[in-house]
């Protein structure tokens, strides 16, 4: 089991070298480089040619990668070019809100999902299994810059319990910061609730095909208890699955609730800084996010690995 | 009502099928099924496939799989079943009535350990703590014969053998000191010298525990050793009620009788001849070069005879026919067909050589395209070996389903609207349509009911009278071997531990394996089981 595992740490590292080859590629097959668009219109081939040379696009690429990597792998995340602010500095707090909302997303979504999965499968095509499933469904379906104006509409204008506006500063106390980011921590759960509830259901159900299932009932137990106690761990690592590709969407693709709301965290840092073609930001940017995105998947899998009981307990 | 457990008055079962893209429509599983059984009393429920017996046992439990309907009485403990709340159905599951699957392996939950599942009903209706819960398992692992009783119950399910697993799932149905113990088919899926190990210890614990039991199976020769009395059930209606040796003995319907006498096929031996047809020299075959599953396999096949390969469950049986058929190309030793050695791997064998050399699966099921239909599937080799088409490739068919006793109405279906004997049947015609000198039958009749069992034998030896086709027939059932051999090969551990004529492996003096699978088939006669487990228990103690 320890080896697999060691397997799936490996294998998850090699893929984000690959990720950052494939970021570092992709912004340097933009059109235009740094310099021009630092320069604009006051360009001229002498000043492009000594602001490139100050700032190292003259040298390979393969040099630049990997200058820039180890410098990333120091904690050196590299300086902005539209501001000479130091982007370490700027992510970090960026990425402190980010997690700060994604986390508290995460948890009111996930115990909820998994709760309203159990009671769908104990209800399973009876009217609460419908209710549950057409509700969220119909919260997926929606967009959420919609859903987010709606809850504006009703909860922040009409009825006035929550700010508009989530601006988070750091010396507010904890109350009244969960207070302001009420409403996107609303959204963000209306959007991953029906993805990892109708999986939770259909992983549960799956398992409660199996004999054992019957055995459990031909022992007497309440139908909530056999759930419980024999199909829903059995059903973990499809869950989790399910769960961390949905925690990492919180905190990769947020973007749109953080424009909403006008939430400084890492997504509309990002976006800022694609408009303003600012390479640096947007590769720190870009590899923390492959980081989130297959740490939580890494997770998932070793999870999986330790919630197998033929991998946990060899013969 | 003192002396009445259980008492059955005109069950009735009903299920909805729901066949895609057309209306549910309702169909009858059991109908007007009535019997009573005293407590202490053990009962046999027997009856091919398809007869009821598993949804007779269930109800017992008011538990219809699948969303099936149960109407009728059923009488347990003084009160009628059908009209308790769903509180007190819970209460009546797991302590008054308990229920033994046929695949222990699978009605185990694999990520709780064996000993929280034994105790788990009997903790939960509080008929003991969970300690004294924990030491009455402990005793009836010793006294179902588990090894290390003590500690076996830490273990989870996939670390301890199917025939172990078997036993303790007996020990979870007798933990909570239940009234009665439905028993599914408990021995169906284990090979012969561990099927006799978990009968005895199964009726070893009905005796010393007096619990009473429904025993369901379609081996009327198992039945016949745990059983004090025997229901026969046929398409869900009951044909025969009786004592066990009445049944047996003396049956009164038609169908018991089929039962009964089911396997006596008679056939003569042949003797070898000087040509066989295909030998295997010192075969030596392993998967990966890591594990070695045969070593040093000689036999021979003669023309128009059937050698039988016997053994259980990993002794390599299987093997050797991927050797033979080239699925798997031995690490050393040849195949020879008609004196000429065959190419190891299938690549390399020419169209004619597989022509000659075909099989037949145990699951007709998968072995069939579902959506192709009778006439393309026997037609395909007709096609493909000999260049056959249209009305010539249609009237071959036709023939073929003639020789295999089903006929032309048969041509246009497709698998599915066969039953399970038609379908190997189907597939043996398959395997003709080549014109074969041999075919390799792998467990064919395993996966089949006893009666429609020995359909598909006597179709296999009248084929060969009329074609010499010479058969390799892998088997774990020592009856058929008896029924359909010419030469025998006994397998153990991927040796061959006994090869002969029929007759000479069958007559003692006997090796030590040999002994123990031929003592483990089940014989229908009263006592026999308990003449093999006290012939046993003398031998290990040194008479």
């Amino acid at each position: 089991m320890i080896r697999l595992a060691a397997q799936r740490i490996a294998l998850g590292c090699l893929l984000l070298v690959a990720a950052s080859v494939l970021i570092f590629a992709g912004t340097q097959i933009l059109p235009g480089d740094v310099a021009q668009s630092i320069l604009g219109r006051s360009a001229t081939p002498e000043s492009l040619a000594s602001l490139r040379e100050e700032l190292g696009l003259n040298k390979p690429a393969v040099q630049r990668y990997l200058d820039w990597l180890l410098a990333f792998l120091g904690g050196d995340l590299g300086t902005a070019l539209s501001n000479g602010k130091d982007i370490g500095e700027s992510v970090a707090g960026r990425l402190g809100n980010t997690l700060f909302l994604a986390g508290w997303a995460a948890a009111l979504s996930v115990p909820l999902a998994i709760f309203l999965g159990l009671l769908s499968v104990r209800y399973q095509d009876r009217t609460p299994d419908r209710m549950i499933s057409g509700l969220s469904l119909a919260s997926i379906s929606l967009p959420e810059f919609f859903i987010g104006y709606l809850l504006i509409y009703f909860l922040a204008v009409k009825l006035q319990w929550f700010p508009s506006v989530a601006t988070l500063n750091a010396d507010m106390p904890l109350g009244e910061k969960l207070r302001t980011i009420a409403l996107p921590v609303m959204v963000l759960t209306m959007v991953v609730l029906a993805h990892m509830m109708r999986m939770t259901r259909a992983a549960i159900l799956n398992v409660m095909q199996s004999a054992y299932i019957e055995t459990a009932e031909l022992k007497g137990l309440t139908p909530f208890n056999v759930i419980r106690k024999h199909a829903f761990p059995n059903a973990i690592a499809p869950i989790v699955n399910v769960v961390m590709i949905n925690l990492a969407y919180l905190v990769v693709g947020v973007v749109v609730v953080e424009v909403i709301f006008v939430y400084p965290g890492m997504g509309q840092y990002m976006v800022d800084h694609v408009s303003k073609r600012d390479v640096p930001v947007v590769q720190a940017c870009g590899t923390i996010f492959a980081a989130v995105y297959i740490g939580l998947n890494l997770v998932a899998d070793l999870v999986s690995i330790i919630s197998n009981p033929r991998l946990r307990h060899p013969k | 009502m003192t002396d009445t457990l259980l008492e059955v008055r005109n069950l009735r079962i009903d299920g909805t099928v729901r066949p895609p893209g057309e209306r549910p429509k309702d169909i009858n599983i059991v109908e007007g099924v009535s019997l009573t059984l005293a407590p202490g009393r053990v009962m046999g429920l027997i009856g091919e496939s398809g007869a009821g017996k598993s949804t007779v046992g269930l109800s017992t439990l008011r538990y219809g799989r699948g969303g099936l309907r149960l109407s009728g009485e059923i009488w347990l403990n003084g009160r009628n079943i059908q009209t308790i709340s769903p509180g007190q159905l819970r209460d009546l599951r797991g302590r008054e009535v308990t229920y033994v699957s046929q695949s222990a392996a699978a009605s185990f939950n694999p990520s709780i350990r064996l000993m929280d599942q034994v105790i788990e009903a009997t903790v939960l209706h509080r008929i003991m703590s969970r300690s004294e819960a924990q030491k009455r398992a402990v005793e009836l692992f010793g006294a179902l014969s588990l090894p290390e009783p003590e500690s076996i119950g830490s273990r989870y399910p996939h670390q301890v053998s199917g025939g172990q697993l078997q036993r303790v799932m007996t020990a979870m149905a007798l933990c909570p000191k239940p009234d009665l113990i439905v028993f599914d088919e408990p021995t169906t899926a284990l090979d012969v010298t561990t099927q006799i190990d978990v009968l005895a210890a199964i009726k070893t614990a009905i005796r010393h525990t007096g619990v009473a039991a429904l025993y369901i199976t379609h081996d009327l020769a198992v039945v016949a050793q745990v059983s004090d009395e025997i229901l026969v059930l046929r398409h869900g209606k009951m044909v025969e009620h009786g004592a066990v040796q009445q049944i047996i003995e003396a049956p009164r319907e038609e169908y018991t009788r089929a039962l009964v006498s089911a396997h006596s096929i008679p056939h003569e031996e042949q003797a070898a001849t000087d040509n066989p047809i295909l030998r295997l020299e010192d075969i030596t075959a392993s998967y990966e070069g890591k594990i070695q599953v045969l070593t040093d396999v000689t036999a021979e096949i003669h023309p128009g005879q059937t050698l039988a390969v016997v053994g259980e469950s990993g002794s390599g049986k299987s093997t050797l026919a991927r050797v033979v058929t080239g699925l798997l190309p031995p690490e050393r030793g040849r195949v020879l067909f008609d004196d000429q050695p065959l190419p190891p791997a299938l690549a390399d064998r020419s169209l004619e050589q597989l022509r000659e050399l075909q099989m037949i699966y145990q699951m007709a099921d998968v072995a069939m395209n579902p959506r192709q239909t009778v006439a393309t599937i026997i037609g395909r080799p007709l096609e493909m070996y000999f260049g056959i088409r249209g009305a010539e490739k249609r009237r071959r068919v036709i023939e073929l389903l003639d020789q295999i006793e089903m006929g032309e109405s048969f041509i246009d279906r497709y698998p599915a609207e066969l039953s399970g004997g038609q379908k190997q049947r189907v597939c043996i015609a398959r395997s003709l349509a080549a014109k074969p000198r041999m075919i390799i039958c792998d467990e064919v009749t395993s996966a089949l009911d006893p009666l429609v069992a020995n359909g598909i034998l006597k179709l296999l030896l009248n084929l060969q009278a009329d074609e010499g086709v010479a058969y390799m027939f892998i088997t774990h059932d020592l009856a058929t071997v008896e029924a359909i051999s010419d030469s025998i090969a006994v397998m153990y551990q991927g040796r061959l531990v006994r090869y002969g004529p029929k007759s000479e492996v069958l007559t003692p003096p006997f090796d030590d394996y040999t002994d123990l699978l031929l003592s483990s088939v089940p014989e229908l006669r009263l006592g026999w089981l308990e003449g093999v487990v006290q012939n046993r228990k003398m031998e290990s103690a040194g008479y």
